[in-house]
């Protein structure tokens, strides 16, 4: 087995040509090699001191987030809190603190699982991934990186370097919800994103919902083209419930039956969508929002 | 240290793993991960093998002062960086004060999660010295106790912080 630890991008390029797999934190790549899912590669390359792989930046377009970003730090970094709140709902609930501080945004992203809980926070965020090889750099779809279960386009040269996500106009909030039995170490059993961008009379401009969990991939809900020009009030949330539950198409296994999840993702997507609108308006919901609103509260 | 065989020669690393400010040499497969190297080549056994699947928390080590389920972690992602165990907490013959809070609050019982406990409160008081419960069960939820029901564990964290404050010019935490 070989393994080499990268300080530059190129350097690590280089080597996945070379057919080295990255790590990071290992906590998917070698958690699943420990739980006999998938052997360890043979070649591995250490990303995790890689400096351009560890920065936020910010200019006109927008945010730039390094693929080696931790959880601990998006769901504590101020623009990401103020500008972009549904990553920092997301990364706040994922696993544990050990987790948050080796687990990067990088690798959640090409782990590809469709119970991810940074992933519908990306989308409707707008989110653009970066992907590198030695001769080649791309940005692409989230959507259309995750093909299914784990699963994802990029070619086995190619590395995440980046999460890209545009500039947002005033009056502009996101939230990320997800259902809880604990508090901890819990992979998603469904979780729904939104973002919200309101007028000066609070009617919605835009709005876009993501759902974790009920699907092969995390996925974008449709039809909310009808929902414009309308102020977010129970008959409007009723109606993202019901675009989410129909829209789902869940699967049953050890953490929910299918059923409770189809009902739970519209749930989620309500709640999300209240979120996001109250954010919109200038509220200040603490992060992770779950806590704010007592899903998974301890007392 | 024995010869690794042909087949194998190629998998072992040699490197230096700095353990509670000590170096030492390693030579191991690169896949093995921290804990095993700790155990195993260091010979500190206070790091704790529980589910040894990143779920408990026993194994709980710090790497540049973050805490890590060393389970899961490469050791050989640790070269140049400084790991610290349980047994780096305490001094000579001496617990540490969070050692000594957690005995008196009862909140050790079997004792196998204690270590990652240490650890991981130790973590979450250098960023956050005087957490509320709700910042105490954050911190420690990811390590598992199937003897105490968390109460004496997070009473006995409040306590020492409690105890810290009121002993302003203490010995700071190791």
């Amino acid at each position: 087995m070989a393994f080499t630890i990268a300080t530059t991008v190129d350097e690590a390029l280089e080597r996945l040509a070379d057919g080295a797999r990255p790590v990071a934190g290992g906590t998917d790549l070698v958690v699943g090699a420990r739980q006999g899912k998938v052997p360890l590669p043979h070649d591995l390359v250490a990303i995790d001191r890689v400096d351009e792989l560890l920065t936020i930046g910010q200019d006109d377009h927008g945010a730039r987030i390094g693929a080696g970003v931790t959880h601990d730090r998006l769901l504590s970094n101020p623009l990401i809190v103020g500008d972009y709140t549904a990553l920092a709902d997301g990364a706040a609930l994922i696993g544990s603190p050990a987790t948050r501080h080796v687990g990067t945004i990088g690798g959640n992203v090409m782990n590809g699982s469709p119970a991810m809980d940074t992933g519908a926070p990306l989308v409707v965020l707008g989110a653009r991934i970066e992907l590198r090889s030695a001769t080649t750099t791309r940005l692409v779809d989230p959507l259309e990186l995750w093909t299914g279960p784990g699963t994802t386009s990029a070619r086995t040269d190619e590395l995440c370097t980046a999460c890209l996500l545009p500039a947002l106009p005033a009056r502009t909030g996101s939230a990320y919800v997800r259902l809880e039995f604990r508090r901890a170490m819990e992979i998603a059993v469904v979780g729904a994103a939104a973002l919200v961008r309101l007028d000066e009379s609070g009617s919605v401009l835009d709005l876009h919902i993501a759902l974790t969990a009920v699907a092969p991939t995390i996925m974008a809900v449709e039809g909310t083209e009808v929902l414009m020009g309308r102020t977010v009030d129970d008959n409007l949330t009723d109606q993202v419930a019901a675009l989410a539950s129909e829209q789902a198409s869940p699967i049953s296994d050890l953490r929910a039956g299918d059923r409770y999840r189809r009902h739970t993702v519209g749930v989620m997507a309500r709640r999300a969508v209240q979120a996001a609108a109250q954010r919109a308006q200038g509220t200040m919901i603490d992060v992770p929002v779950n806590r704010a609103i007592g899903i998974g509260a301890a007392r | 240290m024995t010869q690794p065989s042909p087949t194998n020669l190629s998998n072992r690393l040699g490197y230096e793993l700095e353990v509670n400010g000590v170096r030492y040499p390693i030579t191991a497969d690169a896949g093995r991960s921290l804990l095993s190297v700790i155990r195993n080549e260091v010979g500190l056994t206070g790091t704790k093998e529980g589910c040894d699947d990143c779920e408990c928390g026993a194994c709980m080590v710090l790497v540049d002062g973050r805490p890590v389920n060393s389970c899961s972690f490469l050791a050989a992602q640790c070269q140049g960086r400084s790991v610290t165990t349980v047994e780096g907490l305490a001094g000579d013959d001496r617990l540490h004060p969070l050692q000594q809070v957690l005995l008196d609050a009862g909140g050790v019982q079997c004792g196998f999660c204690t270590p990652g406990m240490l650890i991981s409160t130790h973590a979450l008081l250098t960023v956050n010295p005087d957490p509320n419960e709700e910042d105490v069960r954050i911190g420690l939820s990811g390590n598992l106790c199937r003897c105490t029901g968390y109460t004496n564990i997070v009473a006995a964290v409040l306590q020492a912080t409690g105890t810290r404050e009121s002993n302003a010019g203490a010995e700071p935490e190791a």
